[in-house]
């Protein structure tokens, strides 16, 4: 089983991007947006999706709030927080130091 | 109906190496008539139209279909996600990067042991350097790296040298897998299962170096389901996730499923959709109605679905029967016999090990 703990936490000064191994594509057979990676799929609902187009490598996670909050009334930074911890430790997103 | 996620297509039987615990069929001979590469292209075209979005292209030797660049390059257009699983014996830079032109997108490589001379024992051929310098040079590419290594008595207690080397080629993932005994493991299954000892070392060191590299490699470990409690959730769930199209265009829900007396339907005469959602053998274990007790009546039918059919049917005849390794099996005693033959036997017992054969010549 993949690991949960990342090695270090997520500072504020991190940007993400999708990991250079995982793909985000439409899956039209299933009508989702899904995470391809070599042992896996991840099926992402709509804030999903949206989080991880903002993973592209300029953006901390305030600044991917931000993206959301342009889009969406209510976003959670908790919640958004949580989301990039575990697409980190799964190794589907890298944190790059800022 | 569940659609497929994952298509593994063993594109030839054929393979330089001889591992005694290969899970290609005893009868290699008879499965010498090949798909095209046209008749691939349609299977991979059906298959993403099916919902597969992961393509594991393995054989045999990939390889040595010298149209395996072709069938990558298609997958990729429709695209799915594609993973080479390969022996690398064949893996020059010029296919490299063929194969990285193509747009393949992952590459997983076996290693049979840590070091050159029981590494090349096992595989029954010269190869642990070739697979090494091809491990670098799909880091070179900028590929991820997985590398494979099937566990057994013979190289159990190294689990932790494995790892170094991982780490020292810069793996990106390692799958450590128990051998699991269908076919030529179970032919060789004295001489290759472990001792309970050498199982619970070998968990530790692993364990410990998930813990230890998280972030940087991942640690995949396959229990050997011999010397658990519950059998393994084989493919999760027969015919819900996974296909199987072996080299002559036979489909099957798993690649040992050859092995069982069912009829059997290829892609020569049939699209790959009637065989998912219709065909004898994909119906034949869905969902729970085929059980026997006790999995018919226990709570975690739906977590292990009983188990593995292949290893059931191998082992009692019956591949409706649960599957002996589990402790609630009316026919655990089997495989309770052969763990304590493992425990009490001592020394490697490589002399009885049996290499995949005839060769089938490239």
């Amino acid at each position: 089983m993949p690991s949960t703990t990342p090695t270090q936490p997520i500072s504020g000064t991190d940007r993400f991007r999708i990991a250079a191994h995982v793909r985000l594509t439409y899956d039209p057979a299933r009508e989702r947006h899904v995470l391809l990676s070599p042992e896996a799929v991840a099926v992402l609902n709509g804030t999903g999706v949206a989080v991880l187009r903002l993973c592209d490598g300029t953006r901390t996670v305030a600044e991917i709030v931000a993206g959301l909050r342009s889009r969406y009334d209510q976003v959670d930074d908790a919640e958004v927080q949580r989301f990039l911890d575990h697409l980190v430790a799964r190794r589907y997103v890298e944190a790059a130091r800022g | 109906m569940d659609r497929p996620w994952g298509l593994l297509a063993e594109l030839t039987y054929r393979c330089p190496l001889h591992c005694p615990y290969c899970s290609n069929p005893l009868e290699l001979a008879a499965h010498r008539d090949e798909l095209t590469t046209g008749e691939w292209l349609r299977v991979l075209t059906e298959a993403r139209e099916l919902g597969v979005l992961q393509l594991h292209v393995s054989g045999g030797e990939p390889l040595l279909r010298r149209d395996l660049a072709e069938i990558v390059r298609c997958a990729a257009g429709l695209g799915l996600y594609t993973n080479l699983i390969t022996s690398a014996l064949g893996l020059t830079p010029r296919r490299a990067e063929e194969l990285r032109d193509a747009g393949l997108d992952h590459v997983q490589i076996s290693v049979q042991a840590d070091e050159p001379v029981l590494s090349d024992r096992l595989a029954g051929t010269p190869s642990f350097e070739r697979k090494l310098s091809a491990a670098r040079l799909v880091k070179r590419l900028g590929w991820p790296l997985t590398l494979n290594v099937v566990l057994h008595r013979q190289n159990l207690d190294r689990v932790d040298r494995i790892l170094e080397l991982a780490e020292g080629v810069g793996a990106d993932r390692i799958e450590l897998a128990n051998t699991q005994y269908y076919g030529w493991a179970l032919r060789n299954r004295a001489g290759l299962l472990p001792s309970r000892p050498q199982v619970e070392r070998a968990e530790a060191v692993a364990r410990a170096a998930r813990d230890r590299l998280a972030g940087r490699m991942e640690v995949v470990y396959v229990l050997p389901d011999y010397y658990g409690r519950y059998p393994k959730p084989c493919m999760g769930g027969w015919g819900r996730r996974q296909l199987t199209v072996v080299p002559d265009g036979v489909v099957l829900p798993c690649p040992t499923a050859h092995t069982l007396p069912l009829p059997r339907a290829g892609v020569r005469e049939h699209s790959l959709a009637w065989i998912w959602e219709q065909s004898p053998l994909f119906e034949a274990f869905r969902g729970t109605d085929w059980m026997q007790d006790p999995c018919r009546g226990c709570p975690r039918r739906e977590i292990d679905f009983g188990g593995c059919r292949c290893q059931a049917f191998a082992l009692t005849g019956d591949a409706a029967r649960t599957d002996p390794a589990c402790h609630l099996a009316p026919d655990h005693e089997i495989v309770a016999a052969a763990v304590r033959a493992a425990d009490e036997a001592s020394g490697p017992r490589d002399t009885l090990l049996i290499p995949r054969r005839p060769r089938l010549r490239p």
